[in-house]
């Protein structure tokens, strides 16, 4: 019986950073833990589970690649109940926040998705969670006899180092059959390789002070020296200068990077909204008044179209 | 046959947020109470729908009935046939409005589609709609941003991370949540909001849908302000200057980089 289940994903053989942060956090309070993942060639990301502290690892080998929720919500039911555990714990990735609340209702549980903190208070998961968009917080409590079902941010607890003398118990489950009624048809990829703004490490924003659509690729520029996902506001995606993928705020993206770049956003309370989970702010416009200076830890007066190329410079300097 | 849209009623994004002085909850005064900014984009899909269904749309709500049909005679303004009103506690999680919802439309009958918002911009659950899936027995695709409907089956495109794009076939009914870029919400025209008026809105509570208690299995507790940050530090200097001072105090003060 494991007191704590991890859903897990894994890219290319590789678990993701999300899932990872789950099973050090995990294994750092000296909690039984298993792990389940979901696809195809899981062999390895399931050996590298247990250097990460899983003891048991459920498998669950798709024919076809990809996500289809009527799978993975049954494959996880099973996972979840074979391994007894009460605390249930994911990455909030698409995959996630998709299946888990149906998981939850199946399995009479509340869900708390997108949390930004996780602790163990008198034997109970407790977790923070961001409402109105970060507008506050406040802390999830769930009831007796509900799953403590949570859904993590990236970027939010940090990665142990792993033992490879560690080995994880496999088990694997065979996955349902999958009706007519739900099929995935394709995955039409992004334009962008870069992260995924929710599991970017360092996002570059642009608002209105970019002035016109082609200048965000001033900002493109920037970010692919320094590692960075390109983000906007809302004006600019409603102007349609970039794709509504691309807004942080509350009716667009609610982001946790380590640093966040504001370059011409004047700072409205719901772009605000959607950044203030940053570690470090930094605001880059031409206006010393702009309200977004009040939320920034450093703040620049200036043109970002004069600043970009000597940053460039001094980043490419700082991280090689 | 019926198109159902789940709505829920929300402050306004521009809205300040206070927190009550014992923390038990936020302070409702001075809220300006909206629909959903995504329940319009799913109020949206489902009137564009039926042109091709000519389905009754409803439109559905639980919380406190009161406030609640205010965003529902929006609903029924921008178009939608009918509305239904599950009196119900702000108190209420993701799982008991997904019970609600469930059950009125259940009760309703003859679905075809069921549409919700991705998400609710106040709890930030994005759940309500695959667990009404879950409670109805059927499919469902969430943070939808296009759609192509014909009578065997509708495609969906579901955004997922890097911008890419999950396209899925599901048979009805089923339940669609709908993102931004699905379309462009309608506003509700005068003669619209004269017409609301007089279009018929149901009230239903608990007990009607065999609900006995409120007891939520998501409770929020201990509500606070995200902490004060410390003065914002300026950076003077030539834009060399700037760049060269922010990576030094990025890497050797903030340790980010």
């Amino acid at each position: 019986m494991s007191q704590i289940f991890v859903f897990l994903e894994a890219k290319d053989g590789k678990l993701k950073k999300g899932g990872l942060e789950l099973l050090s956090w995990a294994n750092t309070k000296g909690l039984d833990c298993s792990a389940g993942l979901i696809g195809k060639n899981l062999a390895s990301a399931a050996e590298q589970a247990g250097h990460y502290g899983a003891k048991t690892v459920f498998t669950c080998e798709t024919s076809e690649d990809g996500f289809n929720p009527e799978i993975f919500v049954k494959a996880l039911k099973e996972m979840v109940e074979t391994s007894q555990a009460k605390m249930i714990l994911a990455n909030a990735s698409s995959t996630a926040k998709d299946v888990f609340p149906r998981l939850a209702a199946m399995l009479d549980s509340g869900v708390a998705s997108d949390c930004t903190g996780i602790e163990i208070k008198d034997g109970q998961l407790v977790a923070t969670k961001p409402l109105y968009s970060g507008k506050c917080t406040a802390e999830v409590e769930f009831e007796e006899g509900s799953l403590s079902m949570i859904l993590m941010r990236s970027n939010q607890l940090t990665v142990s180092a792993p033992d490879e003398s560690k080995k994880a118990e496999i088990k694997s489950i065979s996955p349902a059959t999958a009706s007519e009624n739900l099929v995935l048809e394709k995955v039409v990829q992004g334009a962008s390789n870069k992260p995924d703004l929710t599991e970017a490490n360092i996002i570059i924003s642009g608002g209105r002070g970019m002035g016109e659509a082609k200048n965000f690729e001033v900002l493109e520029d920037l970010a692919s020296a320094i590692g960075a996902t390109v983000g906007a506001s809302r004006a600019v995606v409603d102007a349609g200068w970039v794709p509504h993928g691309m807004q942080v705020g509350q009716t667009g993206k609610t982001v946790s990077p380590s640093l966040y770049i504001a370059c011409g956003i004047s700072g409205a309370i719901q772009h605000v909204a959607g950044m203030s989970g940053s570690k470090v702010i930094v605001a880059i416009n031409k206006d010393g008044d702009a309200p977004i200076f009040q939320k920034a830890s450093y703040g620049i007066v200036g043109d970002i179209f004069e600043l970009a190329g000597p940053l460039k410079e001094e980043f490419t300097k700082a991280l090689n | 046959m019926k198109t159902f849209v789940c709505i829920k009623q929300v402050p306004d994004t521009e809205t300040k947020i206070q927190v009550k002085p014992d923390h038990s909850g936020i302070e409702e005064g001075s809220v300006k109470w909206v629909m959903n900014p995504y329940d319009e984009f799913a109020v949206e899909e489902a009137l564009k729908l039926k042109t091709s269904t000519s389905d009754t749309v409803i439109v559905i709500s639980a919380g406190p009935k009161t406030r609640v049909v205010d965003s529902l005679r929006t609903a029924l303004a921008m178009g939608a046939d009918e509305a239904i009103v599950i009196d119900a506690p702000e108190t209420i999680d993701s799982y008991l409005a997904a019970k609600l919802l469930a059950e009125a439309i259940k009760k309703e009958g003859d679905i075809r589609l069921v549409f919700a918002g991705k998400l609710a911009i106040d709890g930030n659950g994005s759940s309500v709609g695959q667990m009404v899936a879950e409670f109805l027995q059927i499919p469902h695709a969430s943070v939808v941003s296009q759609l192509e409907f014909s009578e065997d089956s509708i495609q969906v495109g579901r955004d997922v991370e890097g911008g890419a794009k999950e396209i899925f076939k599901l048979k009805a009914p089923c339940v669609i949540s709908a993102n931004k870029g699905l379309n462009t919400p309608r506003y509700a025209s005068l003669p619209g909001i004269m017409k609301a008026k007089k279009k018929p809105l149901k009230e239903l509570t608990a007990t009607d849908l065999g609900l006995e208690s409120f007891t939520p299995k998501v409770k929020f507790k201990n509500f606070t302000l995200p902490p004060e940050k410390p003065p914002v530090k300026m950076i003077e200097g030539s834009p060399q200057e700037q760049a060269k001072k922010l990576v030094d105090l990025l890497m050797n003060e903030a340790k980010v980089l």
